[in-house]
């Protein structure tokens, strides 16, 4: 193959370049920063790439690759692996033949997520390999030997980014020679594929016996590496805390893992035993050190304090010094705002204006509760308006429950929201209830991709299309009305108050494209022709 | 400034809109061109409903961590003058401080093409020559703008040479 050598690529560019030149047969996945760009590049590059309604069927989707004896790429934020957790935990049972390569995109710091949970803890939970790269160069090579190490022991393998590995741009040096793609057949494997539980046990050991070999594997020849410098400090590192660390503490001696999980004690014991001071740096929760201390090591830890927030070379520093002073606030900068124009704006207002209870959910809706709207009185996760919403109304006097508005946009209600519908049509609260599908045709907050509702693939080809109004008329749904809230707000705010008036189960899908999506949706309507 | 083993740290801010990244690109991108290890490192997500953004460049010789340790910023850019209080931490004791109202007023009043004009003042500053930057736009931009981006990276690395030279800044 004739390429450019050297590349600059942010992580998930990395990734996706791996994925293409390993010969991944499909990649999926939910948008979710920093993540999003993973399968975006893999399409670009030629790749086959879609997006699922949520994780967890675009992790289905994957394993089904994977049995196929395929190569698959699934992608999420962090979050985004709890609505996929459920086949995460049984797929580490049933093992796969092609690749599957699971990318959870974690957010130390919360620059766009609703919580800043560690996903290592997953790896170790469900008993899948995990990889941390530490830079885009790392993000190529070890989604490569990810592929390689899921095909040679039959298992799923965890790649663990976090946001500054997705979205720092360094240097790659690609491979010359792509891995060569297996050819996809069926196998019947019932034993193995069919989790009955007198399947699922033997299964379960096969799965711990396996992860011993890797934990071998991972001492003898894994991706860790060692920087014999100063005995006096001893860095234990992992992930983006590793180029923190060095640039902090030049002269110290590092262990640098590759792969978190099965760790390589041993090898960690014996750099520990040479030096003066061992110490893990490491993002998030003590996950390392805890794990290196119940092993019978002796090693240093952070402070409480660096649990929260991203680490960066000062805290590193600060770390080291066992500095545990309070750390100055960042300086506020300017926070977002809906766009002007924007047609989630007219929703706002009107919710505002007749004081609903607002059982909110995630987008850039979210939005909604900052001033001058503060029209929005929970978020918990995606899809958690309705049934939140629903909660709500059954505890509530009956005047406040009146007042109780769930609030979703038309990509999230896909995701998780239908569900919930359901909920609602079986057990209806004695007030009925409101859901308002905020439908402004794209998934706008992760940078307007595409999703079941707007009846277009990943790049932007028509496809089938989920008519929220017919689903909610098809189950049962006493008033569904369809409305653009931006023609006329007053009589949008007067169909907000007759609904919550009715005492009946309503859904209103407020239609208005996303002022920053219109054009381009106007011009793949127009490349698709008149719709039949 | 770009010694062969010194590392270089440019911090890029503005509000979301602005092409803060398109900047922080460019100036990556010459930097690359010329064979230096590059970093570049920003938080985006959310910033399409114009929030605040920054985005870190480092090259040089070796380089580490992507993000510019706090007061240890050679240069930074705003692309928004209000932007200067939540980033005046990034910027080392003797950093030099890029802004719009050092642009002339023509130049300025074109928001559009402000990313490109204070690159072209940074530019003053770095020891890349004209043709690499030219290289580099052309690179980060599509066609279209090519020819326009150009002109005004020059009247901003014009009025950065004269700030240098008569040090009136
Ligand atoms: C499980 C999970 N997956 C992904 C995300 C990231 N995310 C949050 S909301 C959202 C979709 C927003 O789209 P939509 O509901 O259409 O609202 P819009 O931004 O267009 O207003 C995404 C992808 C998340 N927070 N949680
Ligand atoms: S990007 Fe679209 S949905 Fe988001 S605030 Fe702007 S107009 Fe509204």
């Amino acid at each position: 193959m004739n390429r450019p050598t050297r590349q600059l690529l942010s992580g998930d560019e990395a990734v996706a370049l791996a994925a293409r030149d390993a010969g991944v047969a499909l990649g999926t996945g939910y948008p979710g920063t920093p993540s999003t760009e993973i399968l975006e590049t893999f399409d670009a590059l030629g790749g086959r790439a879609q997006w699922a309604p949520n994780e967890k069927v675009a992790l289905e989707v994957a394993i089904g690759v994977a049995f196929a004896g395929a190569r698959a790429i699934a992608t999420m934020k962090h979050v985004g692996l709890n609505v996929a957790a459920d086949p995460l935990f049984t797929v580490a049972y049933t093992g796969v033949r092609g690749a599957l390569i699971v990318v959870t995109a974690d957010d130390p710091g919360m620059a766009s997520s609703q919580n800043e949970q560690d996903n290592r803890h997953f790896a170790a939970a469900a008993g899948v390999p995990m990889l941390e790269p530490s830079d885009s160069q790392e993000a190529y090579d070890f989604t490569l030997s990810a592929i390689e190490i899921s095909e040679r022991w039959g298992v799923p393998v965890l790649l663990r980014l976090t946001t500054r590995v997705c979205h720092s741009k360094t240097i790659v040096q690609p491979r010359q020679s792509a891995l060569e793609a297996p050819a996809p057949a069926f196998e019947r494997n019932i034993k193995a594929r069919v989790m009955i539980p007198a399947y699922a046990r033997p299964a379960h050991r096969r799965l711990r016996a396996k992860l011993a070999e890797i934990a071998a594997w991972n001492q003898t020849s894994g991706p860790w590496r060692r920087i014999d410098g100063n005995p006096a400090l001893g860095i234990i590192t992992s992930g983006i805390s590793f180029v923190h660390a060095r640039e902090a503490a030049p002269e110290a001696s590092v262990l640098k893992l590759g792969m978190t999980y099965p760790l390589p004690m041993e090898t960690i014991r014996q750099f520990a035993a040479g030096i003066e001071r061992p110490m893990v740096i490491e993002e998030g929760d003590p996950y390392l050190a805890e794990a290196i201390r119940a092993a019978g090591i002796t090693v240093e830890a952070k402070p409480e304090m660096f649990r929260f927030g991203e680490l960066d070379v000062a805290r590193v520093r600060r770390i080291l010094a066992g500095d545990t002073t309070p750390e100055a606030p960042p300086a506020p900068g300017t926070p977002p705002n809906l766009c002007q124009g924007c047609p989630h704006r007219i929703v706002f207002a009107a919710l505002k204006e007749l004081d609903c209870i607002v059982s909110g959910d995630i987008g850039c809706y979210s939005l909604g509760v900052l001033p001058p709207f503060e029209a929005m009185d929970t978020l918990v996760c995606m899809g958690a308006a309705i049934g939140v919403g629903l909660g709500l109304r059954h505890a509530l006097p009956a005047a406040d429950a009146r007042r109780v508005v769930s609030v979703i946009g038309d990509s999230t209600f896909v995701h998780s929201g239908i569900t919930g519908l359901v909920e609602m049509i079986y057990n209806p609260p004695a007030t009925g209830h409101l859901l308002l599908i905020l439908d402004n045709g794209t998934t706008a907050m992760t940078g307007l991709q595409e999703h079941p509702g707007t009846g277009r693939t990943l790049d932007h080809e028509r496809t089938g299309k989920v008519v929220f109004e017919d689903l909610a008329r098809t189950l049962g749904v006493q008033r569904v009305h369809v409305v653009d809230p931006t023609l006329n707000p007053a009589a949008f705010r007067d169909l907000v108050k007759e609904c919550l008036d009715s005492g009946q189960l309503s859904v209103i899908v407020a239609r208005r494209n996303c002022l920053l999506a219109a054009g381009k949706i106007k011009e793949y309507e127009r490349c698709d022709g008149p719709a039949e | 400034m770009a010694l062969p083993n010194k590392v270089t740290n440019i911090v890029v801010a503005g509000l979301g809109g602005q092409g803060v990244l398109t900047a922080s690109d460019i100036i990556a991108g010459v930097a690359f061109a010329r064979g230096l290890d590059v970093k570049k490192s920003e938080v985006h997500g959310m910033s399409q409903r114009g929030g605040s953004v920054a985005s870190d460049v480092r090259f040089g010789g070796q380089v580490f961590s992507p993000m510019v340790p706090p007061g240890e910023a050679d240069f930074l850019v705003l692309l928004d003058q209000d932007q200067l209080e939540p980033n005046r931490a990034a910027l080392a004791p003797d950093g030099v401080l890029l802004h719009p109202g050092m642009l002339d007023p023509v130049t300025a009043a074109n928001q559009r093409s402000r990313n490109v004009a204070l690159a072209g003042m940074l530019s003053a500053w770095l020891d890349f020559g004209e043709r690499e930057w030219i290289d580099a736009i052309r690179a980060s931009l599509p066609a279209r703008h090519h020819e326009s981006n150009i002109q005004v990276f020059k009247a901003g690395r014009a009025a950065g040479q004269k700030i240098r030279n008569g040090g009136n800044s």
